[in-house]
């Protein structure tokens, strides 16, 4: 565990994506199987479920550490984090014991869940006596289901690569899906045969850039090809010997979430895999991405909801056909593979072929890019013809061209305490426009200012604030912030009428008096004019 | 009431005098030299001996400086007024008030931790104590400085290896002096060269001329063009972060050196590679024991978590109040306005 706590300690701390990789590849070459099965589970983002309600684990901690409720909570509200809150609260360890990382995790913290409360209780007194400082931390995180590392999924397979010599594609490969924490799944992740891979599995996604410079630097349009951008769920459609898999982005197996899509895969011939995008659609145009949401946030999906939302597969790359794979093929010939496979799975299909937006010039493109709203997409994305389908992100083939964003004018009215990185400062802000000279909240956003303005914000807050209701405090309304969404849509359910999706601060205008923001009639005009 | 709280700052009527005033006054007796306690304008100013350079320094050539010893009275208008050690930067002082048998003390800023950078903390018996709350939450509590220092080397020594230099960021006044004092070694040197930034060197300079013992350090700007600063360390004052002045440093490591590095939110929005715990005020478990041994019936609560403290004291029978300040805590105000000069 000490090791572990260090590493977390070592990757936590920099801001260096370098000493991250270094300090998890010196873990990987020495740890034991069982105790790095479990630190690439962690590593990678996956978390046993919540095992103890935090409240009962503060009111534990706050028993030991001798203090009442409300100073606990005014603690909280400092640190922002309750795992971290509860370890500095606690007294020094007063048995101190190294155990292996795998040892706390298979017997003290996977059994909690099914100790009675007295039992857990004693449990955690018993672990919180022998483990110190960050160790203490990491082990809160762990049993209140938190822990989450500052390292990407391919910051992970770098390192395991680096400390095993196994390429990072194979590695990448064997850890998509469900991937067991044992010291074999472990010793197998690592093997050098690497002919093992299970078939279920999808390919890495191939990801593509944030268009930078201008178009002329991408060479002659003649050599690329355009689609439009959805807004969907990205997914990879595996049939392989006879049975059917769609596997989110996310590395989340969503075949149940999807049954018409199942269900259309049966058409596959055996053997393929169809990179796509999951799109709610109805009458040739794509619904909201709200309406995916409602999808995606129901247990059991009844037929009504599957009438209401439903969804299709627009398919933009093929990456296996009658089991070949063809990631090392251009996507001019993958493409027209990929038609000829759509065509013949047409009947009763729920796939549709991703269009080509047709530019021969640059201008067309920019044309183009200028219709994307109007074709409820997000953008452009620009593929270059002989690319290969690559792992991970890789510069150069594939770049996505989102349109701009709308903007508006509004005015801080609310502020919250954030939380990790930013707890202890005011960093959630709800803004308003005016309407009939009131203003009415439009959005939240969290995100788009420096540190330097965060910080002279929150000093500003602390000091004009007019009322506080718990952690939410209401403010003067002074300052105007320029935000940015990526659409809107009619709300009854807000006040304003309006919910604006991917609110972001892009400046804070401070040359603007509150006055002059934006007013309601502004966003109901961006309403009209979006449908 | 002997004090009270007035637009202009803490005012004895009795003695007609402001004690760290927010706006400029006629006499102002000073804790001591940070920005958010020090402030320019005032006609006269009384301040310890120990930090008149400092404050000199804070205040101008012009400013009407009067200097007393730690435990020294003075007679302001009846009101007997004297100062003592704080321990918290060099010179900061307590100043205990007494009138008609009523002693009151405000403590400024201060720590009861070890610093061989000024006179330790000293606990004076009062009736009404004003105290300062800047780490007032049972989260803060402080590790021995010796395990931070020796954490401090460690990294150095790392960076040292790989060729990098390692910036310190460090409140420009008391802070910056208190690592230097921590990374002098027994012969009087340090483990590599250290350089300051303009703001730190004049004020390790006049530690220096007050006979506080520092490693020896360069002013980073002096340096030629293309100098190479590699393995060694750079001591710069928070509000040189993102400068243009660091690029001089090439791809260095930066630390921070502050109390705040104790939450791990503080650290990462720092986006530095290590936060030191290291704090010039008092930690949780000596903020309580302090207000205890002054035997105060009365405890007022300035900067900081007022509110927190306050109620615990009360909750403990102990006549509380939180009281209002412009006292901000310096480790909060990095703004060129509240007093921290710029120069590289
Ligand atoms: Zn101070
Ligand atoms: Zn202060």
């Amino acid at each position: 565990m000490r090791r572990f706590a260090q590493l977390f300690a070592e990757v936590d701390r920099t801001t260096r994506t370098n000493e991250k990789v270094d300090a998890m590849t010196a873990y990987f070459a020495v740890a034991d199987p069982a105790d790095a099965a479990w630190a690439v589970y962690f590593l990678s983002g996956s978390r046993p479920k919540r095992l103890i309600p935090v409240r009962r684990l503060s009111a534990w901690a706050l028993e030991i550490a001798q203090i009442p409720e409300w100073l606990f909570d005014e603690c909280y509200d400092a640190v922002g984090d309750l795992a971290e809150t509860i370890s500095l609260l606690l007294p020094p360890a007063t048995s101190y014991t190294e155990r292996p990382l795998h040892e706390w995790i298979e017997q003290r913290v996977l059994g909690l869940a099914k100790l009675g409360e007295e039992a857990q209780r004693d449990s955690i007194r018993e672990s919180w006596s022998a483990l110190d400082g960050v160790e203490r931390f990491v082990w809160n995180k762990l049993i209140t289901g938190g822990f989450r590392v500052g390292v990407s999924h391919q910051l992970v397979v770098r390192a395991l690569s680096r400390a095993s010599g196994i390429d990072e594609g194979t590695i990448a490969h064997r850890l998509t899906g469900h991937w067991k924490p044992t010291a074999n799944a472990y010793r197998a992740l690592l093997a050098a045969d690497t002919s093992d891979a299970d078939r279920s599995r999808p390919y890495p996604f191939y990801l593509a850039y944030a268009l930078e410079g201008p178009l002329e630097e991408l060479g002659d349009a003649s050599e690329w090809q355009l689609e439009w951008k959805w807004d969907g769920i990205r997914s990879q459609l595996i049939r392989r010997d006879g049975k059917n898999y769609l596997w989110s982005r996310g590395d989340e197996l969503v075949t149940d979430r999807f049954p018409e899509i199942a269900a259309a895969a049966e058409f596959l011939p055996d053997g393929t895999v169809i990179d796509g995008e999951i799109m709610p659609w109805a009458n040739d145009a794509p619904l909201p991405f709200a309406q995916l949401q409602r999808r995606i946030g129901r247990t059991k999906l009844g037929p009504k909801i599957l009438a209401d939302v439903p969804v299709v597969l627009i398919a933009y790359d093929l990456l296996e056909i009658e089991g070949r794979d063809l990631r090392g093929e251009p996507l001019s010939s993958r493409r027209a593979q990929l038609a000829t496979a759509i065509a013949n799975a047409r009947a009763e299909s729920r796939f549709l072929l991703s269009s080509i937006v047709h530019a021969t010039t640059w201008d067309d493109a920019r044309d183009a890019h200028g219709r994307a709203r109007a074709q409820l997409a997000e953008g452009l994305m620009l593929k270059r013809l002989d690319s290969l389908y690559g792992v991970g992100r890789r510069k150069g083939g594939w770049w996505k061209w989102k349109v701009q964003p709308f903007t508006v004018d509004a005015v801080m009215v609310y502020a919250q305490a954030g939380h990790g990185r930013r707890a202890s400062l005011h960093t959630d802000y709800t803004f308003a426009v005016w309407r009939d000279g009131v203003l009415v909240p439009i959005a939240k956003a969290y995100s788009g200012l420096t540190d330097v303005e965060i910080r002279e914000l929150d000093g500003w807050i602390r000091r004009n604030t007019k009322e506080k209701f718990g952690p939410v405090r209401h403010v003067e309304p002074v300052h105007v912030f320029e935000l940015a969404f990526e659409g809107i849509q009619a709300s009854p359910r807000h006040k304003s009428g309006v919910a604006v999706r991917f609110p972001r601060i892009l400046r804070w205008r401070k040359d603007k008096p509150p006055a002059e923001a934006d007013t309601l009639d502004t966003l109901q005009t961006l309403l009209r004019e979006q449908s | 009431m002997l004090l009270r709280i007035t637009d202009r700052g803490l005012y004895c009527e009795a003695g007609d005098f402001y004690i760290d005033p927010w706006q400029p006054v006629d006499r102002a007796v000073i804790t001591h030299a940070h920005g958010d306690h020090a402030r320019w304008g005032s006609r006269h100013y009384l301040a310890s001996s120990e930090g008149r350079r400092v404050l000199r320094t804070r205040l101008g050539a012009d400013a009407s400086i009067q200097s007393v010893d730690y435990g020294e009275r003075i007679d302001m208008g009846g009101v007997r007024v004297s100062l003592h050690p704080a321990g918290h930067i060099l010179g900061s002082a307590q100043i205990r008030v007494e009138h008609g048998g009523e002693v009151w003390v405000v403590s400024g800023d201060y720590k009861t931790d070890p610093d061989p950078t000024c006179t330790p903390f000293e606990v004076v018996r009062c009736h009404t104590f004003i105290t300062e709350s800047t780490f007032g939450l049972p989260i803060y509590r402080w590790q021995p400085q010796s395990e931070v220092f020796a954490e401090m080397r460690e990294w150095w020594s790392a960076n040292a290896k790989a060729e990098r230099a390692s910036i310190v960021y460090a409140y420009a006044l008391g802070k910056a002096q208190r690592v230097l004092a921590g990374l002098l070694d027994a012969d009087g040197g340090a483990m590599g060269p250290i350089y300051t930034h303009g703001a730190v060197e004049r004020l390790t300079r006049d530690y220096r001329d007050s006979g506080i013992a520092l490693p020896h350090t360069h002013h980073a700007s002096e340096m030629p063009r293309g100098h190479d600063f590699g393995g060694s360390l750079v001591i710069a004052p928070p509000s040189a972060a993102g400068s243009t002045w660091l690029r001089r440093f090439g791809a260095a490591s930066p630390a921070f050196a502050s109390g705040w590095m104790q939450i791990r939110g503080a650290r990462r929005r720092r986006a530095v590679d290590r936060g030191f715990v290291l704090s010039d005020h008092v930690d949780w478990p000596a903020l309580l024991s302090t207000i205890e041994a002054t035997g105060a019936e009365r405890v007022w609560v300035t900067h900081g978590f007022r509110e927190p403290v306050v109620r615990w004291l009360l909750e403990r029978g102990i006549d509380a109040l939180s009281i209002a300040s412009h006292w901000e805590g310096e480790e909060e105000v990095e703004s060129p306005a509240a007093g921290e000069e710029i120069v590289a």
